[in-house]
């Protein structure tokens, strides 16, 4: 691949962007410039330290260390889930819940996108299977997080509402269907849009980066397809798998509904 | 919802098989008389904040309930309406509340609430088919289903809420201060409606009032709740 490789000053040249917007932003006190250089500097040490693990993968590729990293790429996603809730579940199903929806969804179509349509020998090889599994997690992680959330507010906000359908008489899951519903549509909502726009508002940057390091533009264009719908697929279900199991949580086996499960935001 | 018929012969069911059960063991606070079959048995129900108590519900009777503010009357009825958790056993025409889904226990045993919740956009929403009669009694045109909810007075909310809980032809009927917000007309009507309807459909009701006026109107059996305690009254 003719990839132009770029050297620490090339790197410095763009840091100093960030640090004249740090400067700019001090002066006019808006308060941003201290998290904008300690995530700038996050980004540096982050990144380097993956770029680090993923050339040790590349060069000892084994099935067992693409696990043990799927894993904790898995535990961090769910982590980074129950941060993102304003009302968390109490005890383990704040993490439980959206670590198992990304688990089954995002896992699933890595694996199907991998054996059956990529198709790389062997199937797990790392160069395919990390940064499929990245970006399928990291968006599956952000419509679970934003429809549990989504679903936790609305199902505090309006428990009078789901109260005077469970008097009437309607099961639990009648009594939490538009809730469920608004839930579902926040979490699919960035997706959607992102499909949407692709191509004309933005260049994804899956297939910018591969256009950068000299594929033919076809090929990065098929490529950010099937990407998209493995995306699609995998935030849609996880998010549904996420809402449905904390919608049931919501309630107890007398179709109750039981906001101590919530812990007060 | 709504499917009332296979409900009645359920019903009646449970009836016949209660009537020729054996006698049960006389519950506190009940007028043991052997015309009017126990409907609603409580035993021993008690929440964080209410009972342990009992109690007893013949068909067609009405018993109010009054007691300070705070003294748990709303969550006695909620913990009946098995709204919140709750200990103790309530049986429905003998049979016990477990045997039920919570939905369909909270279609027989209908609770009102002092400040019922409406969701939809319009009125007809929140209604089933049938119930024009009650509508009808109750003040209501044909066109009330068209009606905005936002629209609506306190007043007529408690009174179509009325009508929205009847519609499920519940056996037992727990009101939270229903006429707080009607005019003296109105509260008139809706103490008739729901007489009648206690009549009519053999139902019981538990009502919570605050008005001296109005209880003594309503008669019956007369419950004080203090602390979370239920006690028969004679005054």
């Amino acid at each position: 691949m003719n990839v132009i490789a770029l050297s620490p000053l090339d790197l410095t040249l763009a840091a100093l962007l960030v640090i004249a917007l740090a400067a700019l932003t001090s002066r006019v006190g808006m308060g941003l410039s201290k998290s904008l250089l300690v995530s700038a500097a996050r980004t540096v040490v982050q990144l380097l330290l993956i770029g680090l693990v993923l050339k040790t993968l590349f060069e000892h590729a084994a099935l067992h260390w693409v696990a043990i990293m799927a894993l904790v790429m898995l535990l961090v996603a769910g982590r980074e889930v129950v941060a993102r809730q304003g009302r968390r579940f109490t005890g383990w199903w704040a993490y439980g819940i959206g670590t198992l929806a990304m688990f089954v969804s995002a896992f699933t179509a890595t694996v199907f996108a991998l054996t059956v349509i990529i198709g790389p020998a062997p199937w797990w090889e790392p160069q395919y299977a990390i940064p499929l599994l990245g970006m399928l997690l990291g968006n599956t992680m952000t419509g679970i997080a934003l429809g549990l959330d989504r679903l936790t507010q609305s199902a505090w906000q309006q428990r009078r509402v789901i109260e005077g359908r469970l008097i009437l008489g309607q099961t639990w899951t009648e009594a939490i269907r538009d809730i469920r519903r608004d839930a579902a549509r926040s979490g699919l909502m960035p997706i959607i849009n992102a499909m949407a726009a692709a191509g004309i508002v933005s260049l994804p940057g899956m297939m910018t980066g591969q256009i950068l390091a000299g594929t033919p533009p076809m090929e990065a264009v098929k490529y950010q397809i099937l990407v998209m719908f493995l995306i699609t697929a995998g935030t849609g279900f996880g998010t549904l798998g996420a809402i449905w199991l904390g919608s049931r949580r919501l309630f107890d086996e007398r179709e109750r509904l039981r906001l101590d499960r919530l812990k007060a935001g | 919802m709504g499917a009332s018929l296979p409900e009645t012969t359920f019903t009646t069911l449970i009836m016949n098989r209660f009537r020729s059960s054996e006698p049960h063991p006389s519950p506190t606070l009940t007028e043991d008389s052997p015309d009017t079959p126990l409907l609603l048995q409580i035993q021993q129900l008690h929440t964080p904040q209410v009972g342990p108590l009992d109690l007893a519900l013949g068909a067609g009777e009405l018993a109010q309930v009054a007691g300070p503010s705070g003294a748990g009357k709303s969550l006695l009825l909620r913990a009946i309406a098995d709204l919140d958790r709750n200990e103790g056993l309530i049986r429905l025409e003998g049979q016990p509340r477990q045997a039920l889904s919570g939905s369909d226990w909270r279609r027989r045993v209908g609770y009102l609430p002092a400040d019922p919740a409406w969701w939809a956009d319009t009125v007809g929403e929140h209604l089933q088919p049938g119930g024009e009669h009650w509508l009808e009694a109750l003040g209501f045109g044909p066109d009330v289903r068209t009606w905005t909810v936002d629209r609506l007075s306190s007043g007529e909310r408690q009174r179509l809420a009325l009508v929205r809980v009847l519609q499920n032809r519940p056996r037992v009927l727990l009101l939270d201060e229903p006429t707080a917000n009607l005019d003296p007309d109105n509260t008139l009507i809706m103490e008739g409606l729901i007489r009648d309807y206690l009549r009519d459909s053999d139902a019981a009701a538990l009502w919570v009032s605050h008005d001296a006026e109005q209880r003594s109107r309503l008669g019956g059996r007369l419950l004080l709740m203090e602390s979370g305690q239920l006690m028969e009254s004679n005054g």
